[in-house]
């Protein structure tokens, strides 16, 4: 494939944000819900 | 007390798990079907490809910022004023500055291939850049001291000030001479000039993209009433220590 640096460069940079920012969201979840009783997680 | 200990689950639910599951699946076909199966382009060739990301990622960070301002809208006018609208806000926010930057990022990376430069002070990419720097303000600005209702009125009107530019970025390709091509899909005269495949790809893009979106939101405005409560709770200690130094003195 012609010019592959830049395609593939494009899309690892797409799904790599996707995922880190998926990453770091959970993690935050999990770390500030700890303190946090189920009442107040109103998805629940 | 118990409760507090035991409590494991954080921001995820079966919807969420379906919604994740979904969003891999279709964003799996984009992948596959922008890189192996669809054709190349008759004047762009290969580089077309990057259309599948690009496209999606500038819409979807639209989609993000007119939630924004909705929800911003509706903590405004709304009588109880209620906080989710500005926790959505503020998620929606994040997560259409990210797909902005993916935008922006994969935008140059395909400057480069057609125009063989990774950045030229064009109509539409200069008035991207500055919504993206407009919304990296919001973002400051959410971050910036004061009580929840301060920072969500703070925000609210800087969201409905900031929507306003899209608009001007969507139509600088009409409005100013560019270099960026127009509307290829979202065109006034509805004279789509792409290969099926292509447009079947950009739209399962699209689809993918949004659940991805909302995905990330619903976690991340979960993540941000977690923080709200913790905050809350440590005002309300240190509330209670003051009053009971003042009271033992």
């Amino acid at each position: 494939m012609k010019d592959a640096g830049f395609i593939f460069g494009s899309y690892l940079v797409t799904l790599g944000s996707m995922v880190v920012f998926a990453l770091v969201t959970l993690r935050r979840g999990r770390k500030s819900s700890g303190g946090v009783s189920d009442s107040d997680k109103t998805w629940l | 007390m118990s409760q507090l200990v035991t409590s494991t689950s954080a921001t995820g639910t079966r919807a969420t798990r379906v919604l994740g599951l979904l969003a891999i699946l279709v964003m799996l076909w984009v992948v596959i079907g922008g890189l192996v199966f669809t054709p190349q382009d008759v004047v762009q060739g290969e580089s077309v490809r990057i259309m599948y990301v690009h496209v999606p990622s500038a819409w979807i960070a639209y989609l993000a910022f007119i939630l924004t301002a909705v929800a911003s809208a509706s903590w405004l006018i709304g009588k109880k004023h209620s906080m989710g609208f500005d926790r959505f806000a503020g998620a929606s926010a994040e997560v259409g500055v990210m797909f902005m930057a993916i935008t922006l990022v994969t935008g140059s990376l395909w400057g480069r291939l057609t125009w063989g430069e990774f950045w030229q002070w064009d109509p539409r990419l200069t008035t991207t850049a500055f919504l993206f720097v407009t919304y990296l303000g919001y973002l400051a600005v959410r971050r910036l001291e004061g009580s929840a209702e301060q920072r969500a009125r703070r925000s609210a009107i800087i969201a409905l000030l900031a929507v306003l530019e899209i608009p001007l970025v969507h139509f600088s390709v009409v409005i100013w001479r560019s270099l960026h091509q127009g509307a290829t899909v979202l065109n006034p005269s509805g004279d789509v000039k792409l290969d099926d495949l292509m447009l079947f790809t950009l739209f399962s893009g699209v689809v993918g993209f949004t659940l991805v979106f909302f995905w990330l939101v619903l976690h991340r405005q979960r993540t941000m009433l977690l923080l709200d409560v913790v905050n809350r709770r440590g005002l309300d200690t240190a509330i209670a220590n003051r009053r009971a130094e003042g009271s033992t003195n």
